[in-house]
């Protein structure tokens, strides 16, 4: 027996994105931002897009291009306040933000990535993230009932990749990745590099083949990639 | 930005509330600079909610690895025994009591122990991050931050007006000025910066601070 080779043209496997799509992307900053799969959606036109992503990038970098050009409608995340155009359409009613607290995001989006339908936390209780979602009552204790969260495709930066979509991910760019894999209906996978069957040892697999869809070969990393040099 | 010698102080002061042995989370501003003030070889396995622990030396940007950041996007390193995971896995990390200590930065603290640290309704909403669930879980929660905010207004009220961030999280607050802790009768003052009295802090806080009885400690 041999795996599946799900090799895929960039080009190609972008274009099963349609506009209106529900968008995951891995990434907590820079590190694992799948910035070359961006950069090829933003190439080809999709928009009306609900982005599910930690945070907003930086100005002029992924997520940051997406919104200069209009295509996000809804974005769900956790803090954007390193991009300032996030910020100002969101104040400006031209995108819609729903802020969620980060560990609850993770566990949103795993718990749709384990099948299941909610979560039942007490954090957040507190504050007005959590305000007019259903509560429940746990041993005396007042919990917050939190949607499970599901897309139609996660769009993943990648370290190492074999040609059947087992995955590894390089140090804190790992972050959302592994779950964001587990719950989309397609996965694509960028890699900087795809390596033949076998050379992943399956102990050194962060996230296994079967959630991926497509594995897209990156030629060589664009700046977006690099140390960020902050004033 | 360099800080004054009663804000450098503040920070060494603030190092030392961190016991061999623990698990802390240093939050983005103030509370990063704390690191600087540990030896090198403290035994404390620092953490960042974007799924590192054993959080190493920041680096300077020619030498620095383009994937290895903290949360605040400092470009940091790994120390003997580190280990990365995804932010499911840090976040139940902080959910779960292993995380012993967080130090955050503050907009409010009210002498009731709530925080107010993420947004200004019309002025500042950029989301809160991990800063509920660190406020909400860490076992000890210490507020770092200047006495009061840039207008010269109080940061320690007697209730918070802004969003909260969690309610009665927080057990110590610790800023140029003094140490105050958060008790079931308000806040208590327990150490002082060093040249300055018990009236000027009083003065500058926004609820009542009741004093001990004695000589107060300095920092």
């Amino acid at each position: 027996m041999k795996l599946p080779d799900k090799t895929t043209a960039m080009a190609e496997a972008v274009a099963r994105i349609p506009s209106g799509a529900t968008v995951m992307l891995s990434g907590f900053g820079v590190p694992g931002t799948p910035f070359a799969l961006i950069q090829e959606l933003l190439r080809q036109g999709q928009d009306n897009l609900t982005i599910i992503k930690n945070d907003a990038n930086e100005t002029g970098m992924g997520v940051d291009h997406l919104l200069a050009q209009g295509r996000i409608r809804r974005l769900i995340t956790t803090h954007i306040g390193l991009n300032p155009r996030a910020v100002a359409m969101m104040n400006a009613g031209e995108i819609e933000v729903e802020f969620c607290a980060q560990g609850i995001l993770a566990e949103r989006i795993r718990a749709g990535g384990a099948g299941l339908k909610a979560i039942v936390t007490d954090i957040g209780r507190d504050t007005e993230l959590t305000r007019g979602k259903p509560r429940l009552e746990i041993g005396g204790d007042s919990a917050v009932v939190e949607l499970a969260l599901r897309c139609d495709v996660a769009l993943i930066h990648a370290a190492r990749a074999d040609t059947f979509g087992n995955l590894a991910f390089a140090a804190t760019a790992r972050n959302f990745a592994p779950l964001i894999a587990m719950a989309a209906d397609m996965v694509i996978a960028e890699a900087e590099e795809i390596v033949p069957l076998g050379a992943l040892p399956p102990d050194h697999v962060h996230t296994p083949g079967p959630f991926v869809d497509h594995v897209v070969a990156l030629e060589a990393l664009s700046e977006e990639y690099g140390v960020v040099r902050r004033a | 930005m360099a800080l004054s010698g009663a804000h450098d102080r503040m920070i060494a002061r603030a190092a030392r509330e961190i016991a061999p042995g623990m698990v802390v989370n240093l939050g983005i501003g103030l509370p990063t600079r704390v690191i600087g003030h540990i030896p090198a070889d403290f035994p404390v396995c620092l953490h960042t909610e974007n799924g590192l622990s054993g959080i190493g030396p920041t680096l300077p940007y020619e030498a620095a690895d383009r994937n290895l950041i903290d949360a605040g996007g400092a470009y940091v390193s790994t120390i003997p025994g580190s280990a990365f995971f995804d932010s499911a896995t840090s976040f139940a990390l902080v959910r779960t009591g292993r995380l012993d200590l967080t130090m955050l930065g503050a907009f409010e603290v009210a002498a009731n122990g709530d925080l107010a640290n993420w947004k200004i309704p019309g002025r500042f909403t950029p989301g809160a991050g991990g800063g509920i669930e660190l406020a909400q879980k860490a076992r000890r929660v210490i507020v770092l931050t200047t006495h009061t905010d840039r207008a010269g207004n109080p940061k320690l009220v007697s209730r918070c007006t802004l969003p909260l961030t969690a309610a009665g999280c927080v057990a110590r607050v610790l800023t140029e000025m003094a140490v105050i802790d958060v008790t079931p009768q308000g806040f208590a003052l327990r150490e002082i910066a060093e040249g300055l009295d018990p009236a000027t802090v009083a003065a500058a806080t926004g609820a009542p601070l009741s004093l001990p009885e004695g000589e107060i400690p300095t920092f």
